[in-house]
């Protein structure tokens, strides 16, 4: 599906749980005017409570695995988990630290994989409108 | 009264550990009574890694903060300590400690690896370093810049640096292959060339910063609603800056002379006559507030695209690598035996690697990372110290420390619970910048 079948505005909150801030920026350079997903109704909010997509990046550090979790119970269903970077996904170079208890998808389920350390905007762009397209079809059902 | 422990209705926390300290009112805290807790994180919504700042208020103002780290630690060092991973896949572990000086580290740690082997860097490769983190630089203050910009709530701002930020990240693509995470240095050298056809493309970047730059400097300078939420606002002085050893733009924006590019040149740094930059050069007596922060940042652009050109036009011919073989660079890291420290002016401040290496063994025997973040913490102490609850976005952005926006405030007070979102941070925020807009 393309962008413009867009039923609603999108919005996203952003949980970092230990990640360098590669995949951090390159969210933020996707709301920024070069690639303006703004202009599709996606944008970034404060609190997990208005959001419809989770974006998680990290590999998800000892201390934050809870805190994750409850950010993923604040989320209101129908909700859609993306999880952007390859720490994230697979645990990446991080996968034998004392500290790290990830990959996301061993706390939370997890909808989206978008790899690349970091990926660039338009991976993330395209993770987040797969998301769109469960979230579409979980309203259909309902 | 003092304050409660809010932690049995924060729907962010959990109900295990984070206890707001409970202290005893001395002096004069005592005899004007209530102070309350504002535990802010670790959990926020924008650009950072989850930290948690307790802040204990009067009213509006700051009476203290207590910070707490470590929600981050991933264990980077312990994984380059143990066996099993050689220096190659430990540098690519040093370059993951962090996404926006992506090229620092590896700089740092590469040095402090070849110290200690004793492995000699060619000059074509010194150059191409610099020429990387210099971009990174200008990336990273940009980035700063517009962050800045949106916890003032200027967002017009942050959306015009954004947007003149991606031409360096279009070179630093163009010249690595990666918008972050460069992957350039390697023990002995670089691991890309900077082709001929390549420096029309740098020298096109060089001359669109060189044009905006007086527009950036406009908008963000010789702007009123910059000027009044900015001037006297997270007051570093300089005594405090020595004192608790601030490095980087936060020190040199308290007029400290301080920058180990000019104090411990390193790599082809010597022939580019680095001075650090303090307000100074910008005609103002620097009084270390966030104003004073903006001013070095943006005239650290200037400095680096100085260095840029200088490096460009001066490009030695010759090597970038002296081990243009793997397998011969492994044999060679695998006999080495020593320890070094490498250093390196990140665009945040100094960051210093130790290495010590044994002979037989593949990965490090020890390694110790200082990142630049970690000596600028303690200013915040003094920067939040009396100052509004309104601030707080403002100041703790302007050390730049990978930390910048909030998530929810809790406010207990006299048993009537509230929350306060970070929405409403920068609201408070927003509605103070239309105030003295009038």
């Amino acid at each position: 599906m393309g962008l413009s079948a867009f039923k609603r505005a999108l919005w996203v909150f952003h949980v970092a749980t230990g990640s360098c801030n590669g995949c951090d920026i390159e969210i933020v350079a996707a709301l920024t005017p070069r690639y303006d997903v703004e202009r599709f109704g996606i944008r970034l909010v404060g609190t997990p409570r208005h959001a419809d997509v989770l974006l998680v990046t990290g590999p998800v550090t000892r201390p934050m695995a809870e805190r994750l979790k409850r950010v993923y119970e604040q989320t209101p269903d129908p909700k859609a988990v993306v999880v952007v970077g390859g720490c994230g996904s697979t645990s990446g170079v991080f996968y034998e630290s004392y500290n790290v208890v990830g990959p996301v998808d061993r706390i939370i389920p997890v909808d989206v994989y978008v790899p690349g350390c970091p990926p660039r905007p338009e991976a993330i762009i395209d993770g987040v409108v797969k998301a769109v397209a469960k979230l579409e079809k979980l309203g259909a059902k309902a | 009264m003092s304050a409660r422990n809010p932690k049995d209705n924060d729907p962010v926390l959990p109900a295990v550990e984070e206890r707001v300290v409970e202290r005893e009112l001395v002096g004069a805290e005592a005899a004007l009574g209530e102070t309350f807790a504002v535990p802010i994180g670790p959990i926020h919504p924008a650009l950072k890694e989850p930290i948690r700042l307790t802040f204990r208020v009067r009213g509006e103002r700051i009476v203290g903060v207590d910070i707490r780290t470590g929600f981050a630690h991933r264990g980077i060092e312990f994984m380059g300590m143990r066996q099993g991973r050689n220096l190659i896949q430990i540098l690519y572990l040093a370059e993951r400690i962090c996404g926006i000086c992506s090229v620092s580290h590896p700089i740092a740690f590469t040095q402090a690896v070849e110290r200690a082997a004793g492995i000699e860097v060619p000059p074509r490769a010194q150059y191409i370093r610099v020429i990387i983190s210099e971009l990174e630089r200008i990336h990273s203050h940009l980035l700063w810049a517009g962050v800045a910009a949106h916890e003032l709530g200027f967002d017009t701002l942050l959306h015009l640096t954004w947007r003149v930020r991606e031409k360096v990240l279009d070179v630093l693509e163009e010249l690595s292959g990666n918008r972050i995470d460069y992957a350039i240095p390697i023990f002995g050298g670089v691991r890309r060339d900077i082709a001929p056809e390549q420096y029309p493309k740098v020298w096109e970047a060089i001359r669109y910063y060189r044009g905006l730059l007086e527009q950036l400097l406009d908008a963000f300078l010789r702007d009123p609603t910059v000027e009044a939420r900015t001037r006297g606002v997270g007051v570093l002085e300089p005594k405090e800056a020595e004192e608790l050893c601030a490095v980087g733009p936060t020190a040199r924006a308290s007029g400290l002379r301080k920058d180990v590019r000019q104090d411990r040149p390193y790599l082809a740094y010597p022939d580019f006559q680095v001075r650090a930059i303090t307000p100074e050069d910008y005609g103002l007596t620097p009084v270390g507030d966030v104003y004073d922060k903006i001013v070095v940042r943006l005239l650290e652009v200037e400095q680096s695209l100085n260095i840029i050109e200088q490096a460009l036009e001066n490009m030695p011919e010759g090597e970038i690598t002296s081990f243009p073989k793997i397998p011969a660079l492994l044999a060679y890291l695998k006999k080495a035996e020593g320890e070094g420290l490498g250093w390196h002016e990140a665009p945040r401040g100094e960051v210093i690697h130790y290495v010590r290496l044994a002979a037989g063994e593949e990965s490090l025997l020890v390694w110790k990372v200082k990142a630049p973040t970690y000596s600028n913490l303690l200013s915040w102490y003094p920067m939040f110290e009396d100052q509004e609850i309104a601030d707080i976005p403002i100041i703790a952005a302007s050390i730049d420390p990978c930390i910048c926006c909030m998530d929810r405030v809790y406010l207990v007070r006299g048993g009537k619970e509230e929350v306060w979102p970070k929405e409403k941070l920068l609201k408070l925020s927003w509605e103070k910048t239309r105030r003295m807009q009038r």
